[in-house]
């Protein structure tokens, strides 16, 4: 076999292992061929604020970031990241167990600490990779791993990489969990794995009903509050806060790459062992620490987070005002009431999403176009998340713009 | 429960799913023949975790590709 080239081999063993990807590019090509412009290609030319970006030569809205806090823009934060350019460099060249721990590193995690409380921080170098690294590595053989169908795929990534029992349920079923906890066999470890908010639909979870379930059965808790940080809860440190039982919580996960407004993930927790991880974690063992101008950047925008209320109240008025306007339209939302920083708009289908996406950005407004299978039930959303950093001017300007483009599209 | 009686009770439970009343054989396999989407796996497996008591996990779940071999492992699972 050794000597032999790709030409010497019979035609019928040189398979293509992109023809699995065929009915991906077909579906793709027909989207194309209708003469839309393809969603998943935008360029932003230049970000001129939290809230708005050159996008195709044209001055447009953003409602399509996680940039709930408004922070990439701080002038603290970007001083901050300056500073740490000039002071230590573009970058670390090395994992956080070798050369990469800076007294950046320790200093955002004392920020992390102190925001949610807690005794441990553990910094990665993005939430994915904190999830694939917490939930791989605490959950080993025999255990089981109960979780939501709906989580996200770093989570359900981070259990496939582990060797535990996986067990889904229905999406926030509290009678579903329990069922499947109380068959768990006798004696083997569990792990819960909630979200705060689902980003899909904006929804959040019953937590405190499902925290208590999960502990009268034994297990371990852990809750990914990626979209909740920085304005839910009394602290804005989440869903389980905002429902009295961030206590009973064993690991919390967190991004950089969204209230924060840079990149980075970690994991808090209060347990005595925590610290063990450092070493036995390999997404964080076996990958270069981040620059040190983010972890900079990002302990300043956690500082400022602890004392953001205004900057609070004025994106809970903003998401209250979308969804009413966008209900008294006529469209399809995801939740009834708000719940968070996101509103999804269901779209009827992948064909007339991708119009109305395009149509809106005609406008002049950035929405997130979703589709399976990142989405629940096979849905085609139009997810919209706001900032505090919209101003009510430009809710209200964005209001116009999906009436027009909803009315041309035929939606409502 | 034998495999005869599991058999019986699997082919009451899979009947409102099988919307397209396909012919179900031991052989007929789950992603080939039945073209389920993953919700409607999710909820049929759910129905036969309650239907027995069991839990059927990801991993379990993965090495089940016919009907045949989903009452062997309901069989063995009820212990
Ligand atoms: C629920 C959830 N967890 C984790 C992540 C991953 O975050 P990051 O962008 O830091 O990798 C995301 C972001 O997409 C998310 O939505």
């Amino acid at each position: 076999m050794n000597d032999m080239t790709p030409t010497d081999m019979p035609a019928e063993t040189k398979t293509d292992l992109f023809s699995r990807f065929d009915p991906l590019i077909k579906q793709r090509q027909d989207l194309l061929d209708t003469g839309v412009t393809d969603p998943f290609s935008l360029v932003m030319e230049k970000v001129l604020s939290p809230t708005t970006a050159i996008c195709s030569g044209r001055e447009t809205i953003l409602l399509g970031t996680y940039n709930y806090m408004g922070m990439t823009f701080d002038p603290d934060v970007i001083a901050a990241g300056k500073q740490a350019l000039d002071d230590f460099g573009a970058g670390t060249t090395g994992s956080r167990v070798l050369n990469g721990t800076y007294a950046g590193h320790r200093a955002v995690e004392d920020a992390l600490k102190e925001f949610y409380g807690m005794d441990h921080a553990m910094v990665f170098s993005t939430g994915y990779q904190a999830n694939l690294g917490i939930i791989s590595t605490i959950a080993g053989k025999g255990d089981y791993i109960v979780l939501d169908i709906d989580s996200h795929a770093s989570i359900w990534d981070g259990c496939k990489m582990g060797d535990a029992e996986v067990v889904p349920f229905k999406h926030n079923d509290i009678e579903a969990m329990e069922k499947r906890l109380k068959r768990i066999p006798e004696g083997a470890g569990k792990l819960v794995i909630l979200e705060g908010v689902y980003s899909m639909l904006g929804d959040i979870a019953p937590l405190k009903e499902m925290i208590r379930v999960a502990k009268e059965n034994g297990a371990m808790v852990l809750v990914d509050e990626a979209h909740s940080m920085g304005f839910i809860g009394p602290n804005g440190r989440g869903v389980a806060e905002d429902q009295g039982v961030l206590d009973q919580v064993d690991f919390v996960i967190g991004t950089f790459s969204k209230s924060v407004g840079t990149v980075g993930g970690f994991c808090v927790s209060n347990h005595p062992k925590f610290e063990i991880m450092r070493l036995v974690c390999r997404p964080y063992v076996f990958t270069a620490s981040l620059p040190p101008s983010v972890v900079a950047t990002a302990a300043t925008s956690i500082r400022k987070l602890m004392h953001a209320g205004n900057k609070r109240a004025h994106l809970w008025e903003n998401s209250r005002t979308l969804h009413k306007a966008l209900t008294g339209l006529g469209f399809k939302l995801g939740t009834a009431e708000p719940q968070s920083a996101i509103i999804a708009v269901i779209m009827p289908d992948l064909e007339r999403g991708a119009m109305m996406w395009e149509a809106l950005l005609r406008e002049g407004l950035y929405v997130n176009l979703a589709r399976p299978p990142a989405t629940p039930a096979g849905m085609t959303l139009l997810r919209c998340s706001l900032c505090a950093e919209h101003t009510a001017e430009q809710v209200e300007i964005i209001t116009g713009m999906f009436e027009r483009a909803g009315k041309a599209i035929g939606i409502i | 429960m034998d495999r005869a009686a599991t058999a019986a009770r699997i082919a009451e439970v899979i009947t409102p799913f099988n919307k397209n009343a396909i012919g179900i054989s031991e052989a007929t396999s789950f992603s080939g023949d039945l073209e389920w989407d993953s919700l409607t796996v999710m909820d049929f497996v759910a129905a036969i975790e309650d239907e027995f008591d069991i839990i059927i996990s990801m991993n379990q779940q993965a090495e089940i590709e016919t009907y045949g071999q989903l009452i062997d492992a309901v069989t063995t699972l009820q212990g």
